[in-house]
């Protein structure tokens, strides 16, 4: 109706953005209740959700929580190196493929228990994983993201050539958790714990130093900061996130192969990434909580989910490329209300 | 009166590729002198720059810090005995708050061992520091994001930057430059300060006449060499200077 239209151009729409005071100190919240509820409700919702998740699901969907409890963990490592250290790191799934076979590897070979390999696979994997990835620690942006792809690629292959850790077979028969609630809250709590430690630690000196080598590296050098060493601390922290994804996976599936150095771990926790928003550090996690059981959903198009991830991902790069969690937040301390004029 | 020579460059030379950067130049610092570097654009006065703090290594020569040799060390550590610079082209990070830049400097291993392990209130000593430097601590002025600041505090950031490693000699690569008249005259006399500090200061700069109200001796450059050296008055009275810097042909515009 003509009229209506009229009226409703008549009307415009209020926005109230509450001060970046707000948003950036905590102290803020000190001042009252309200306050405080209104900056904890979203972490409040988060760890509460991920920790009722078990119980609302089946079977089925539990173990997809557990791979896409996986997947937020690499999501994670992902999105603090590239948007808090400026490295782009595809080798996902060496920091999986890695923790993966020597958890697997001292389990069936020295008959440890899971509770001994996987602590042990995380350390020494990321020990690993950042050795191998020194000598690329000079290059920056696209030069390091591509010589991170070749690790995973490189390792299958010399694991099929030389037919060592089981060849193709891959090594079987793992010792497994005792139930599916161990299964689960194992990721689902380290998720978190590594969720909300690496939120401090950005923040901290140390966070600022790695922000600033992303920023402008030159600068730190003639501070007489030796950015290499400030690069393998973050590197070491990201591959030990990644190799604890990797040992809690073939305790879970009880079995280790060439599979877990698989593109699909490098590949989704970047679009996770790019979804749930760059430097966010919750949102790749969400992002990954999403996709995850998303791509299990679309299992019946077999090889074809790898063109829904893309177009996902061009959805978002063309519609908010800001990503899922920063419209979230910006929207959430946005007060909007219509308005006569 | 004995003084000590500082820094000392000997017949640093370098090349890209066929363009000669810098040949043969040579150059002695004591403690506490301010020196200036001239020179018309590409005579190589921001490779000197990089040659002596390690950004760029020479293809001979020899750069000596208090009597050793710290050519072919790598800029941090070359930092970390106390030789910095600013940029040309402003880096600060522009993500952070004004105050928060100098949380790296400030966590630098010289800090560190100088301090004794303990730190302290790193925040307040980066406070008291821009504060020093002409960041209004009444107006917010430190807390103020990087990358909202207008030029003159970035300017002024990077010199903070230097500061907070608390350094012996300090090269200020066109600190002025993009500066306004009013911007120059609050900064002249922070340096100034500086070197009544005993910092040892290299001042690259264009901007003649603020320079030469700083600088007692200057060095000019023109394609790599040293054209001149001396007091500011006798060099800039020298022909092959005004010619390089003026071009032959053209009468001298100005004063």
């Amino acid at each position: 109706m003509p009229n209506e239209q009229l009226t409703s151009r008549e009307r415009r729409r209020e926005r109230l953005d509450r001060g970046i005071k707000v948003r950036t100190e905590g102290l803020y919240a000190l001042s009252s209740w309200k306050e405080m509820f209104y900056l904890l409700a979203p972490r409040i919702v988060l760890i509460l959700g991920l920790l009722v998740a078990p119980f609302l699901l089946d079977m089925y969907w539990q173990r997809v929580l557990c791979a896409a409890g996986i997947y937020a963990l690499l999501a994670l490592s992902f999105d603090f190196l590239a948007a808090y250290v400026g490295l782009v790191c595809l080798g996902g799934s060496f920091f999986i493929g890695s923790g993966a076979y020597i958890s697997g590897l001292l389990n069936a070979k020295m008959g440890w228990a899971p509770f001994l390999t996987i602590p042990i696979a995380t350390v020494v994997g990321a020990i690993v994983s950042t050795l191998v990835l020194l000598p690329c620690l000079r290059l920056r942006g696209i030069y390091f993201a591509i010589t991170s792809f070749m690790f995973p690629l490189l390792t299958v292959n010399v694991i099929i050539a030389l037919n060592i850790f089981g060849g193709t077979e891959g090594i079987s028969a793992l010792a497994t958790y005792p139930n599916p609630w161990v299964d689960q809250y194992l990721i689902l709590s380290v998720v978190i714990v590594s969720l909300f430690t690496l939120r401090r630690l950005v923040n901290e000196d140390m966070g600022l130093i790695l922000r600033s080598i992303k920023d402008n590296d030159q600068a730190v050098k003639a501070s007489g900061i030796s950015i290499l060493s400030y690069k393998i601390k973050a590197v070491f922290i990201a591959s030990l996130i990644g190799c604890f994804g990797g040992a809690y996976l073939s305790h879970l599936y009880g079995w280790v192969g060439i599979s877990q150095f698989s593109l699909d771990f490098s590949i989704l926790p970047i679009a996770a990434t790019v979804m749930g928003g760059m430097g966010t550090l919750v949102g790749p996690v969400i992002g990954a909580l999403i996709l995850t059981p998303l791509s299990e959903a679309l299992r019946g198009f077999g090889q074809l989910r790898v063109v829904l991830y893309c177009l996902i991902l061009i959805g978002f790069i063309v519609y908010k490329p800001e990503g899922l969690m920063n419209y979230l937040q910006r929207k959430y301390h946005q007060f909007e209300h219509w308005e006569d004029v | 009166m004995a003084v000590e020579t500082l820094l000392q460059v000997k017949e640093i030379t370098k090349s890209f590729g066929g363009v000669q950067a810098i040949l043969r130049v040579n150059l002695e610092l004591e403690r506490g002198d301010i020196l200036g570097i001239i020179g018309p654009n590409g005579s190589g006065k921001t490779t000197m720059v990089n040659l002596i703090t390690g950004f760029v290594k020479p293809d001979s020569g020899e750069v000596l810090f208090k009597g050793k040799t710290i050519t072919g060390k790598p800029p941090h550590k070359i930092a970390d005995l106390g030789v910095t610079r600013t940029f040309q082209v402003m880096r600060p990070y522009y993500s952070l708050p004004a105050f928060k830049n100098l949380i790296v400097p400030l966590n630098s291993p010289r800090i560190r061992r100088t301090a004794g392990g303990k730190l302290g209130d790193k925040d307040g000593v980066a406070i008291d520091i821009l504060e020093e430097i002409g960041f209004e601590r009444d107006a917010y002025v430190p807390y103020k994001i990087a990358s909202s600041l207008p030029l003159g505090y970035l300017k002024r950031l990077e010199l903070a930057r230097c500061l907070a490693l608390k350094p012996e000699v300090i090269i200020c690569d066109e600190i002025f430059s993009g500066l306004s008249m009013s911007e120059i005259s609050t900064m002249i006399p922070v340096i100034e300060r500086l070197q009544m500090d005993g910092i040892t200061i290299i001042m690259i700069e264009h901007r003649l006449r603020e320079l030469f109200r700083l600088v007692n001796r200057i060095i000019v450059l023109n394609f790599g060499q040293k054209l001149a050296e001396g007091k500011p008055e006798e060099v800039m009275a020298k022909p092959e200077v005004k010619e390089a810097y003026l071009g032959t042909g053209a009468g001298y515009v100005g004063s």
